[in-house]
């Protein structure tokens, strides 16, 4: 059949040398054509194994369907009945992971590019311009959901659509979480956030910002404040630090900082936004995920000139998503790899100067069968720098389990839930996304989402 | 929006503003702080509350202005709002009766210190307040806390008005035995006045205001090493111990943006004289 032999469409990109210079999106999206060309490729099976692969389910064979017939806009509202967020998901799902893994074609050739398809129709919806969909009849119970990234605006308008009175707390001056702060420009642009906001706000779910539960309100206000259950979506957001000698140089970031001056509060357009970021000529990355290759790419982008990623893996290792890993080689980010971090070394005057490492070797494998990296005796070795990121991770906000009584969590900081019903060890408390899981990704924090937002109806139902 | 219910003007760089953030004002107790936006390009900017009222739904801050930022927060008239105005943020003051007490404020924090006499008072304490400024021109709150306190002193560095200096702490740690010390104000001072204590064992709790940026314990911008372990000022503080404090890595670490927040403030004023 035709579809094995025919490659994936590539979708059109920025060149490197051009895009290094700027906050724009890497990748430019399908056209019309490029999409019906990737459409046609699929098999539209019976048993179609890609959705096997997508944490919510997604009828992948039916919109794709909708995109050979040309209605694109059908198509959308089809991804939408599992999925409310598509123009995201398209973009920063690990596609080769989830979906795309278990496509059919992909045994012999290579998979149908759903993501990019999924974007392709999102972004022709939101062109077009937005409907609101139909919504249940108003019934009465009032639900409070805490934190304001994929998990908690999932949650929102699910319950929302079924006719429940939503209201959203976020510590934060914008709803999006880690798609606002911490997700690039170049990758996932803000405008695009925002207008998946925007439809949350249009369903009646009404946000309040500046509103850190735990300080402003506990979970024990709000249900005194007549919410009936409460969704904490919370986020993985505090940062993991080294715990090395010169740790607090000034010049030394955890990623989280670093994105948060760059995305957040805009300062790759210092000065006319007014938050500062220093970068130095020699950058540093520690860490080989998706949060040290958007670290790497942002330093390139702010003007750094050597940019390097510090793992203390091989290449083969990386857990980052392929294309960021290639994406980051195209943009000349140094790899170097199979080194760790020893010690960090100042000018004198409180800055950064050198970062020592020492080289590492793969040994036996571990109890999560990857080999464990060890380090090699007498190999240490320096490298001038004037920025470094921490890129090693992030643990759940600790400030709400610390204010509820009877809220367990475990002893690495998630909140303990029951798995089918999302419900925390509290009545009517329900929580979800990386706060559970710890870090992980977009699409399981919406499908997270979702079964809490069941599991609070059925609750309600019966109250 | 928050809207700016009433301001002042209290020395040359000093404003204050009574802000209407009911929630707020409901919660906020002593030693805690807001974060304010002031206009969608603005930084995120921590302010020390200085007082509340739950009645009214307002709460008061005193800033300086020493920035960008800052100044433009200034630029905003009574019945305009402030963007973003979130908090009671960090942990407050342990208020209890700890007995004799000396609370020490400077410059612009002296708003933030008289917020915990009142609530020191309340509890019991006796308390020496020592308050000090540049010079004559900045001296402010004066009569306020003199009317709470049970001994004032107002120093200059100057001694244009007051006392001259710091000097008069020493004497009062001499003279007196006191069971604890507050202290709020410049970083130096804070520092000074913790190696003072220290030969005297007096428990000596500093209020702590390193470059923070999102104030909720997601960045670490504004980690401080307190007894060896690096901490979060805006979660585990802005309150720590002073004895434990590393000064001078916080003070390092508090220069960082000095050269770039001048590029601001020279780009500003070009716009300003457009
Ligand atoms: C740099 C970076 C790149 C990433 N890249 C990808 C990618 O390419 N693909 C992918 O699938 N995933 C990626 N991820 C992971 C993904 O973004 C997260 O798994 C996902 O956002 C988790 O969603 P969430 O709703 O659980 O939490 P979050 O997105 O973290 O949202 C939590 C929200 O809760 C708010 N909050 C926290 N505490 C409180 C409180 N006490 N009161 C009120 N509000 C509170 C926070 O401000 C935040 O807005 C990336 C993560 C990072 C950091
Ligand atoms: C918890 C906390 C509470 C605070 N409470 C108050 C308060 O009640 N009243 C008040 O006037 N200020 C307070 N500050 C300081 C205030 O946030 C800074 O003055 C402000 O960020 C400066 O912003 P700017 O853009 O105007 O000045 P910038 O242009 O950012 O800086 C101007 C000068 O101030 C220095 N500076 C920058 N940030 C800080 C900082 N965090 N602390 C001290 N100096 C800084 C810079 O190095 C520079 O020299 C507090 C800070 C924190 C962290
Ligand atoms: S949501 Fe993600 S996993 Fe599911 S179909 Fe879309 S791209 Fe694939
Ligand atoms: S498995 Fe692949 S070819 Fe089959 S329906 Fe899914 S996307 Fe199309
Ligand atoms: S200001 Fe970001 S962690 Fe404290």
């Amino acid at each position: 059949m035709a579809a094995f032999n025919k490659p994936a469409t590539d979708m059109p990109k920025q060149s490197p040398e051009e895009r290094v210079n700027n906050f724009n999106e890497v990748a430019q999206g399908y056209t019309k054509e490029l999409a019906l060309q990737e459409a046609d490729r699929c098999l539209q099976c019976k048993n179609p194994q890609c959705r096997k692969g997508c944490p919510v389910n997604i009828d992948i064979p039916a919109f794709i369907a909708l995109i050979k017939e040309e209605k694109f806009i059908e198509s959308a509202k089809k991804i939408k009945e599992f999925n409310a967020l598509p123009a995201i998901c398209g973009r920063v799902c690990p596609q080769e992971n989830q979906c795309q893994k278990f496509c059919i074609v992909g045994i012999r050739g290579e998979p149908i590019e759903i993501g990019r398809l999924e974007r392709f129709v999102a972004d022709a919806e939101r062109n077009a311009g937005v409907e609101t969909p139909e919504m249940l009849e108003p019934s009465g119970h009032k639900v409070a959901i805490v934190g304001a990234g994929p998990a908690g605006l999932t949650v929102a308008a699910e319950l929302k659509k079924k006719g429940h009175h939503i209201e959203m707390f976020e510590a934060l001056h914008v709803a999006g979480g880690v798609l606002m702060y911490g997700i690039p420009q170049f990758r996932l642009p803000k405008e695009i956030v925002q207008a998946e906001v925007n439809y949350v706000k249009q369903l009646g779910v009404e946000i309040h910002l500046d509103s850190m539960v735990g300080k402003l309100y506990t979970v024990q206000e709000l249900f005194e404040q007549g919410f009936e259950a409460v969704f904490i979506g919370s986020g993985a957001g505090l940062p993991r630090f080294l715990n090395l000698p010169g740790e607090n140089l000034s010049g030394i970031y955890s990623a989280n900082e670093f994105l948060i001056r760059t995305n957040l509060m805009k300062a790759y357009r210092f000065p006319e936004y007014d938050t500062p970021i220093k970068i130095g000529k020699n950058v540093a990355v520690i860490g080989g995920g998706n949060v040290a290759m958007d670290s790497a790419r942002c330093s390139l982008r702010l003007g750094a000139e050597n940019v390097h990623i510090i793992y203390r893996r091989g290449k083969n290792e990386l857990p980052a998503r392929h294309e960021e890993v290639e994406n980051a080689e195209e943009e000349g980010v140094i790899f170097t790899l199979l080194n760790n971090p020893v010690r960090f070394h100042g000018d004198g005057r409180g800055n950064v100067k050198e970062i020592e490492l020492i080289r590492m070797e793969l040994g036996e494998p571990d109890d999560s069968g990857r080999r464990r990296p060890e380090p090699i005796p007498n190999t240490e070795w320096r490298i001038p720098i004037d920025t470094v990121i921490i890129a090693i991770g992030q643990s759940p906000n600790p400030i709400i389990q610390q204010t509820t009584e009877g809220l367990e969590s475990t002893r690495w900081g998630t909140i303990i839930t029951d798995e089918e019903t999302m419900k925390t060890t509290l009545d009517a408390v329900y929580a979800g996304g990386d706060v559970v899981s710890g870090a992980a990704t977009v699409i399981s924090a919406m499908g997270a989402g979702k079964i809490a937002a069941n599991s609070i109806d059925e609750y309600l139902q019966k109250k | 929006m928050f809207k700016i219910v009433s301001k002042k003007e209290l020395t040359p760089n000093v404003k204050y503003f009574e802000v209407h953030a009911p929630a707020i004002a409901h919660k906020s107790k002593p030693g805690q702080f807001v974060i304010v936006r002031a206009k969608e390009t603005g930084e995120r900017l921590p302010i020390t509350i200085a007082g509340s009222d739950p009645e009214k739904g307002t709460v008061d801050i005193y800033f300086a202005e020493v920035g960008k930022s800052s100044t433009e927060l200034g630029m905003l008239e009574e019945g305009e709002s402030i963007l973003n105005f979130a908090g009671p943020l960090g942990n407050s003051v342990k208020i209890e009766n700890y007995g004799k007490i000396l609370c020490v404020g400077g410059g612009v924090f002296v708003g933030a210190m008289l917020y915990q006499i009142e609530a020191f008072k309340e509890a019991g304490n006796h308390i020496t307040a020592v308050f000090g400024f540049r010079n004559k021109d900045h001296v402010m709150l004066e009569d306020e806390v003199k009317a709470v306190a049970d001994e004032t002193i107002i120093c200059t560095d100057d001694g244009s008005y007051g006392e001259e200096g710091m000097a008069i702490v020493k004497e009062l740690l001499e003279k007196n035995k006191y069971d604890h010390v507050f202290t709020i104000g410049p970083t130096s001072l804070q520092k000074h006045l913790s190696d003072m204590t220290k030969p005297y064992g007096i428990p000596t709790m500093v209020n702590l205001f390193p470059i923070m940026v999102d104030g909720m314990g997601m960045c670490g911008a504004c980690r401080v090493t307190v007894g060896g372990s690096t901490l979060f000022s805006c979660v585990d503080g802005p309150e720590f111990d002073g004895h434990e404090v590393d000064f001078d890595e916080l003070i390092m670490r508090m220069r960082v943006y000095n050269p770039q927040e001048k590029i601001a403030m020279v780009v500003k004023k070009m716009e300003d004289e457009q």
